[in-house]
Parts: C-alpha cells; structure tokens; sequence
C-alpha cells in the first residue's frame, strides 16, 4: 500500500502523447516516468506514480494536451500563483 | 478533487494536431485562446494567420478566422479592424513570416497604432519549409542552410523584432514570452490577456513568443527547452518590453526574470499553477 498522499492527480490520454518528455523533468516532485511500452503512434508515454500534487506544470509544458489536472481544495491562505 | 486545468482550450476543436514531438508551438496556441475565452472575448475575436507549421490549427481553431498570405496577416488585420471596429482582431505569424516575408507590414501596423494584436511565434527557423535561418537566428544558432553556425559577418546580425517595434511610437504594450517551462507557459498567457486589454483601449499590442523548434534545430525534443534558453533566449529577452508606452532596459527585465522565475518556483511548490 502507498505510503505518499497525492494531493492532486492527472488523467493521462495516453493515445495523443508524442513522446517528447517535456513533462517529466517539468513535475517538481518527480511523479511521471515514461511507459516501457508504446502508444499507437509508437510513443512511450507517462505513467503517474503517487505523490502529485496536482501543480499543472505537466499540463502547461505538455505540446499534445495530453494532461487534465485535478487539485484538493486547500485553504484560500495556500493560494497559487496566478 | 476539483478540476483545475483542462486537457485543451475550449476554443480549440481538437486534442489532436499535426506538429512534431516537443514544438512549443501549441504551448503558444494554448495561452491565447485560454486569454479569449477567459476574457469573454470568444465571440468577438477574429484571426489572421500566417503561413507556418502554425497554419494547420486555422482549420480546428473556434474563432473566426482569415488566412493571409506570407507576411501579410497585420495589413489584413488592420482592413479587419477597421471595417468592424468592435472585433478583436489579431495575427498570428512566425518569424519567418513576420521578420522576413513581411517586415514592413507589422512595422507600419504598430507605426500606425492601429488597435490590433500582433503574435509572433519565434523559434528561429523556418520550420515548416525544412530548417533554413530567419532574420531572427541567433549569432551561432545551426540551421539548415548554416550548418557550422549563423556567422555575423556572412549572414548579418538578427533583428529583434520585439526591441525594435518597443521604440515605435504606435506601440502601446509590446512583450516577449516563451514557452520553456511552466512558469513561463503561465506568466506569457498572462502577455496575452494585457495585450488584448491593450486592444480594448484602443492601443497596438504585440506578443512575441519562442518556442521550441527541435526538429529544426535537429535536437532531441527532451533538449528543446534549454537548448533555447541558451541560444534564442540569450539573445531574446523574455519580459514585458514596453508597457503603457514606457519602454524597459535590459537590465530591468533580466532582473524582473530572476523574480519572477523564483515566484514561480515557490508557487510549484507550495502546490500549483493557475493554469
Ligand atoms: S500535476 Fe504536477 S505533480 Fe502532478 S503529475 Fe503534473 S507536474 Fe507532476
Ligand atoms: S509532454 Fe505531453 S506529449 Fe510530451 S511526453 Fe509528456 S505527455 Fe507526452
Ligand atoms: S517543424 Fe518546428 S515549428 Fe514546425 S511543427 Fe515541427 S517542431 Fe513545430
């Protein structure tokens, strides 16, 4: 059983990635690895492990809108950067 | 958990598109068409597209739209404009477009101050056409047609547009952006929405913003971001350039860079972007 909380989580559409990578040295807690396998296409994609925080970096850096991102209501103190 | 970022832009018809691995083109595409949908402008906006690797969204873009010939997207844009003044009208060209095949046409729209926004998507390539040197290149940037580099005294010096339409008198707001990491992916989309403001109050405004062109540059894609940090970026600042018709120093813009790029970091993390 996983011991990290996720405080967010993502949707992958696995089927549009292009294997470029751009997400994976974008996620700041290191959650998205590439696939060993491929799509369609003949891409790796990302696979999420525990621990994301829901941070939309990986969607905002992703060329294929492969991402949809989901976040824990925090308190309006944590607030994000606009 | 709550939905914070959508897969695409509303405003965009499909998740599919035909650009490479890693073009930081759609990044671009993303940021403007958030800024028209988030300002309520959907219905009023009206595109001029260029001709580039860009030119295969005008068929799943959800806004009105008119394809202009190489470089020619401002002058339509201003005929656009002026026949329905209450339109958001505004182009988006590359730099090959916009700094080579049609220089004058956006130097004489800002000149005029006419109230229409200008995208300039820069990688510094022709992408569409194979990789050959723009009049953007950097000094020592390989392309197709400079394989050991862009040479000063062969090849001229680059023109930065952004700089140069910042000292037009006709220019009201005038921004770099890029699309080299999130932060900058968010803070450019935030150019966006100032520009098209800018347009609201009746002044011209233009966007330029690099983007990641590996197979231009013949990188792998996972190396197209610093790749053009250290090339393009180097050359290009990024920043606000000129705002309310104040024009900013070199030095003003590095320094806001610094603070802006470690805002960004402690936004990641303490938990997110706004996307
Ligand atoms: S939302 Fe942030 S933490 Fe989660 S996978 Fe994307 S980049 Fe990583
Ligand atoms: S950034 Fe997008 S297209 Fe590139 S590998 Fe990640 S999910 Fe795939
Ligand atoms: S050639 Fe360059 S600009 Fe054109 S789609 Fe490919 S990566 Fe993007």
């Amino acid at each position: 059983m996983s011991t990290v909380k996720s405080k967010g989580t993502v949707t992958i559409a696995v089927e549009t990635c292009k294997g470029c990578e751009l997400c994976i040295p974008a996620c700041p807690p290191a959650v998205l690895t590439m696939s060993s396998t491929v799509n369609h296409l003949g891409y790796h994609y990302p696979e999420l492990a525990d621990g994301c925080t829901g941070c939309a970096a990986c969607l905002l850096i992703c060329p294929d809108f492969v991402f949809e991102v989901f976040r824990e209501a925090r308190s309006p103190a944590a607030g994000a950067a606009t | 958990m709550k939905l914070v970022g959508q897969q695409k832009p509303e405003l965009l018809l499909t998740e599919t598109h035909h650009m490479c691995p890693g073009c930081g083109e759609p990044l671009a595409l993303r940021g403007y068409l958030e800024a028209i949908q988030e300002l309520g402008l959907s219905q009023r906006a009206i595109a001029v597209a260029g001709i580039g690797c860009y030119t295969s969204f005008s068929m799943t873009t959800d806004v009105d739209l008119v394809q202009a010939l190489h470089g020619r997207a401002p002058s339509v844009a201003t005929g656009v404009k002026r026949m329905l003044p209450d339109s958001i009208v505004f182009t988006v060209q590359g730099d090959g477009d916009m700094v080579n095949e049609g220089l004058q046409e956006v130097l004489h729209t800002a000149a005029r101050g006419e109230a229409v926004t200008c995208i300039l998507l820069n990688n510094g390539v022709f992408g569409e056409t194979g990789g050959h040197m723009t009049a953007t290149s950097v000094i020592g940037q390989r392309t197709k047609n400079t394989l050991d580099g862009r040479d000063a005294d062969y090849h001229g010096y680059p023109i930065l547009i952004g700089d140069l339409l910042a000292q037009l008198q006709g220019a009201a707001y005038v921004a770099r952006g890029s699309v080299h990491n999130a932060g900058a992916v968010a803070r450019t989309k935030r150019m966006f929405k100032r520009a098209f403001q800018t347009q609201m109050d009746g002044g011209f405004s233009f966007v330029e913003v690099l983007t990641m062109c590996p197979t231009g540059w013949f990188i792998p894609t996972s190396e197209g971001p610093d790749y053009m940090s250290a090339t393009l970026g180097e050359v290009h600042i990024m920043g606000e350039l000129k705002v309310d018709g104040v024009v900013k120093s070199t030095d003003e813009l590095h320094e806001e860079n610094v603070r802006k790029a470690a805002e960004m970091e402690q936004a990641l993390a303490r938990g997110g972007i706004d996307t």
